[in-house]
C-alpha cells in the first residue's frame, strides 16, 4: 500500500484547530495519523515504501477546494476541459473542485451529471464536483430535476451566469431543494437595471464610455435572495459578491438568523474598474470589478466572517472571444493558477490571518457542499493535501498556464507565494 | 513639425501645445479649401482608410474630402458593405487591411475603446473618428478652432453642452478640450442624460437649460438619439423639446453675442429650432467647413514630411 509521509511542515488545519510543526502520514489516500515532528536523525519511517516529502520550511494544509469553477465541459471543450481545467486546479493547489452547470448540454439532468462525473473519473486531475442547474436549459422557467442531479452526486444547485429572475421560481428551489441538503447558490443580478452594461458604472465608466453596472444591480437581487431564504428557510448562498451593498445585507441577514452564506473571488478585492481603463478585455467579467469603497467593505466582511468562502470563478475564454471590442468580449477571467498568492496579499496586510483563509479555501467549502472527509487533515480524512512555500517569488505568464485558456489580467504580475505541491487522495499531482 | 506620437484617439491624451499645434495647423490649411484648385501636394503617396462601422455623412465625407485636398489616396469603407457582414472580426479587418501598407486608418466604431484596441494591433496610425460614447477627438478640435475664430481666444470662455451628455463622445472630447484651453464648462440636460461621476471630470452640472445658458458664451447642443428612445430617457420628444430644446425664446436671456454650436446631424424641432439653427448665433455650418481643415491637419501632423 502507498505511503505518503509529509515531514517537519507547518501543519495548518483550522478545521481542528492545528498549527504547528507536524509530520503528516497518509495511508491509502486517508490521512493515518498527524504527529509532533521530532527532529531525531531516525525519527520517522525509514522503509521503501514510504515516499517521504520533505516540507521545512513550508506549510501544509488541507487541499483547497473551489465552490466556483467552470470546467466547460461538455460544449465548450475548445475554452476548456475537466483535463486540463483540473491540471490548472492542482497547479493552483486546488484538489477538488465544484463545476458550474452553464455547460453545453446544460448540466440540469442526471445524465450530463453522470457524465462529467465518468470524464472526470477517466481524466481529471483533482475531484470534481458538479453543481446542477437551478432550472431546465438555465431558462429560469421550469425547475430542473434537483432530486435526480442529487442522486447523480451534484453537490449543490445554481443557474451560475444567469440570475433566477422569477422570484417564484427561485422560492420553488429554494423549498424544493431543502430535504436534498442542497445548497442554493445564486447569481444575484437584477439583470433588468442595466442589461447592457459591462463595467462598474462610475466616474472610471463615464471616461471610458463604457455601458455601466450600479451597485444596486447586485443588491437588489441579493436583498430578494434573503428575503426568499427567510421565507423558506433553505440554505442560500451567495456568488461571487462584489458590491459593498451585498456585503452588508448578508452580514445583516446573518445576524438575524437566515441561513445564508457568501463566498468571494480574489480579483474582486485586488482590483478595481480603473483596471478597465486601456479597454483590456481581461477585466472584464460579471459582476464587474468594482470601487475601492466595495473592496474595503469585501475585507471586513472576510474578516467578521460573513464571506465565508473564496472561490476562483474560473471563467476560460478562448482568445477570439476576449481578441474582440470591449463591448463584444466575453465576460470572465481564468482564476484557479493565480488565487493563492493574490490570496496571500490579504495576509500580509493584515486583514485575515493565513489560518482563515486556509479554512475559507478547504474546511468552510466541505462545510457548505458537505463534502465528508474533505477541508480537514484529520484522521481517515481524505488526503487532500496542499504544500505551499509563502517566500517564492514567480512570475505569471500567461502562455504557461495549464488552462487551456489564457484570459488572465494578471499576466506579467510578479507574485509572491506558491503552492509547491498538490496531493490529491496521498498522490502528487502537481509539483513546482 | 509632426506630432510625436502615432495615434489621435482621444482629446484627454493630448496636451494643450498638441492641440493649440493642431488648431494653427489647421488655420494654416483654411485656405487650401477656398482655392479654385483645391489640392496641395503635400500627402502624395500616402493611403488613407477610413473604416466606418457605423453611418455617417459629415465625419465621412470630410476625411475623405481633407485626405484628398492633401493629395492622400482615400478609401472608404463601410461596415455594412465589407466583410463584416460575413462575420470578419475586426482584427482580421484591420490586419487585413494593414498587409495592404496603409499610412493611416480612420475609424468610427460604436464600440467605445475600440481605436485604442486597433492602434495596439497596428503599425500604421489610427486616427478615432467617434467610438461608442466615448470620444470623438476631430470633431471637438473643429470645434474649439470654430469657437477660437469667433472669439480670438477659448481661456476665459464659458460653455454650455446641452442635451444627452451620457451617451455623447461629442460631449466627452469637448469637456476635455474646452477645459484644457481653460475655457469653463456646464453640461445641462434631464438626469436620466447624464453619466454618473460626470461632475468630477471637472465641469458644472446643471438641469435646467435656461440656467445653463444664462451666461455662456458658447452653447453647444447635442443630438437627441431618436433611436435610443426604447431606452425612455425622457417622456415624449414634444416635453424634451419644450423643457430642454433651445428656442428663440430661451435664446433671448441668453448674452448678445452667443454663438451656437451642434456637432450634426440636427432633429429640427427637437433639441434645436429650425430659426435658431439657422439663425445669426448659428456656427453650425462653420464647424463642418472647419472640419475640413482640421483633418487636414491631423493628416498632416501624422503623416507629413519625411518619415524616420
Amino acid at each position: 500500500m502507498k505511503r505518503l509521509l509529509i515531514k517537519g511542515g507547518r501543519v495548518i488545519d483550522p478545521a481542528s484547530g492545528i498549527d504547528g510543526i507536524f509530520n503528516v502520514y497518509a495511508v491509502g489516500g486517508k490521512i493515518a495519523a498527524v504527529k509532533p515532528h521530532v527532529q531525531t536523525p531516525d525519527s520517522g519511517p525509514q522503509s521503501d515504501d514510504w515516499d517521504i516529502i520533505d516540507a521545512a520550511g513550508l506549510i501544509v494544509c488541507p487541499g483547497f477546494i473551489d465552490m466556483h469553477t467552470h470546467l466547460r465541459e461538455p460544449g465548450y471543450e475548445y475554452k476548456e476541459t475537466i483535463q486540463t481545467g483540473t491540471m490548472a486546479a492542482a497547479a493552483g493547489g486546488f484538489t477538488s473542485v465544484a463545476c458550474m452547470a452553464n455547460t453545453n448540454p446544460v448540466n440540469d439532468n442526471a445524465s450530463v451529471t453522470r457524465y462529467i462525473l465518468k470524464k472526470a473519473a477517466e481524466e481529471a486531475v483533482v475531484k470534481v464536483f458538479p453543481v446542477g442547474a437551478i432550472s431546465k436549459e438555465l431558462k429560469g422557467e421550469m425547475l430542473a430535476e434537483i432530486g435526480e442531479l442529487k442522486e447523480a452526486g451534484c453537490v449543490a444547485i445554481s443557474d451560475d451566469g444567469r440570475p433566477v429572475i422569477s422570484s417564484a421560481l427561485m422560492r420553488l428551489a429554494l423549498e424544493y431543494a431543502k430535504p436534498f441538503g442542497l445548497l442554493v447558490i445564486s447569481h444575484s443580478e437584477d439583470i433588468g437595471l442595466a442589461a447592457d452594461g459591462v463595467m462598474n458604472e462610475g466616474l472610471i465608466s463615464t471616461k471610458l464610455g463604457l455601458k455601466g453596472i450600479p451597485n444596486a444591480k447586485e443588491d437588489i437581487m441579493v436583498a430578494r435572495d434573503i428575503a426568499l431564504a427567510e421565507l423558506t428557510g433553505a440554505r442560500l448562498h451567495i456568488a461571487h459578491i462584489s458590491t459593498k451593498g451585498a456585503v452588508e445585507l448578508v452580514r445583516n441577514a446573518k445576524q438575524r438568523g437566515v441561513n445564508v452564506t457568501a463566498e468571494v473571488t480574489p480579483h474582486h478585492f485586488t482590483l478595481t474598474d480603473e483596471a478597465v481603463v486601456g479597454y483590456n478585455t481581461n477585466t472584464k467579467m460579471n459582476p464587474p470589478l468594482r470601487t475601492k469603497d466595495d473592496i474595503d467593505a469585501i475585507k471586513i466582511g472576510l474578516q467578521d466572517g460573513t464571506i465565508d468562502a473564496v472561490v476562483t470563478d474560473h471563467a476560460p475564454q478562448s482568445i477570439d472571444e476576449k481578441d474582440v471590442e470591449f463591448d463584444n468580449a466575453a465576460n470572465g477571467i481564468v482564476g484557479l493558477e493565480t488565487a493563492l498568492p493574490l490570496l496571500l496579499r490579504l495576509v500580509s496586510e493584515g486583514v485575515i490571518s493565513l489560518s482563515a483563509l486556509i479554512e475559507k479555501l478547504s474546511a468552510n467549502p466541505a462545510k457548505l457542499l458537505r463534502l465528508g472527509g474533505k477541508g480537514k487533515l484529520r484522521v481517515g480524512a481524505d488526503a487532500d493535501i496542499t504544500v505551499i512555500d509563502l517566500n517564492k517569488e514567480w512570475v505569471v505568464d500567461a502562455k504557461n498556464l495549464k488552462s487551456k485558456s489564457r484570459n488572465t489580467p494578471f499576466d506579467g504580475w510578479k507574485m509572491k507565494g506558491r503552492v509547491v505541491k498538490t496531493i490529491v487522495r496521498g498522490k502528487v499531482v502537481y509539483e513546482w | 513639425m509632426r506630432l510625436k506620437r502615432k495615434d489621435i484617439l482621444t482629446i484627454e491624451d493630448l496636451d494643450r501645445d498638441e492641440i493649440g499645434l493642431i488648431l494653427s495647423t489647421a488655420e494654416s490649411f483654411k485656405e487650401v479649401s477656398d482655392r479654385e484648385i483645391k489640392k496641395v501636394p503635400t500627402l502624395r503617396g500616402r493611403t488613407i482608410i477610413n473604416l466606418f462601422y457605423e453611418a455617417s455623412t459629415r465625419t465621412r465625407t470630410s476625411f475623405e474630402i481633407a485626405a484628398k485636398r492633401m493629395s492622400a489616396d482615400a478609401i472608404n469603407i463601410s461596415a455594412s458593405s465589407s466583410s463584416v457582414v460575413k462575420g470578419e472580426t475586426l482584427k482580421d479587418t484591420a490586419k487585413n487591411l494593414e498587409a495592404m501598407n496603409p499610412d493611416c486608418i480612420v475609424l468610427r466604431h460604436p464600440s467605445s475603446g475600440t481605436p485604442q484596441i486597433l492602434s495596439r494591433l497596428l503599425r500604421c496610425s489610427v486616427i478615432n473618428a467617434g467610438d461608442g460614447a466615448h470620444e470623438h477627438p476631430s470633431q471637438a478640435l473643429l470645434d474649439l478652432l470654430t469657437v477660437k475664430q469667433r472669439f480670438g481666444k477659448i481661456n476665459g470662455l464659458k460653455v454650455a453642452i446641452v442635451g444627452d451628455i451620457a451617451h455623447s463622445r461629442v460631449a466627452r472630447s469637448n469637456i476635455y478640450g474646452f477645459i484644457k484651453l481653460g475655457a469653463r464648462v456646464s453640461v445641462a440636460g434631464p438626469p436620466t442624460m447624464m453619466p454618473s461621476g460626470i461632475d468630477k471630470m471637472g465641469c458644472g452640472v446643471c438641469y435646467n437649460v435656461e440656467d445653463a445658458i444664462l451666461d455662456a458664451d458658447v452653447i453647444m447642443m447635442l443630438r437627441i438619439q431618436l433611436e435610443r428612445q426604447n431606452g425612455c430617457l425622457f417622456p415624449t420628444a414634444r416635453e424634451y423639446s419644450r423643457l430642454f430644446g433651445l428656442d428663440s425664446k430661451k435664446l433671448e436671456k441668453a448674452k448678445k453675442d452667443v454663438v451656437i454650436l451642434h456637432p450634426g446631424p440636427i432633429n429640427r424641432g427637437i433639441e434645436i429650432s429650425s430659426d435658431v439653427a439657422d439663425g445669426e448665433y448659428s456656427l453650425i455650418l462653420n464647424q463642418v467647413k472647419n472640419g475640413v481643415a482640421v483633418r487636414m491637419a491631423l493628416f498632416y501632423l501624422l503623416l507629413g514630411g519625411s518619415r524616420e
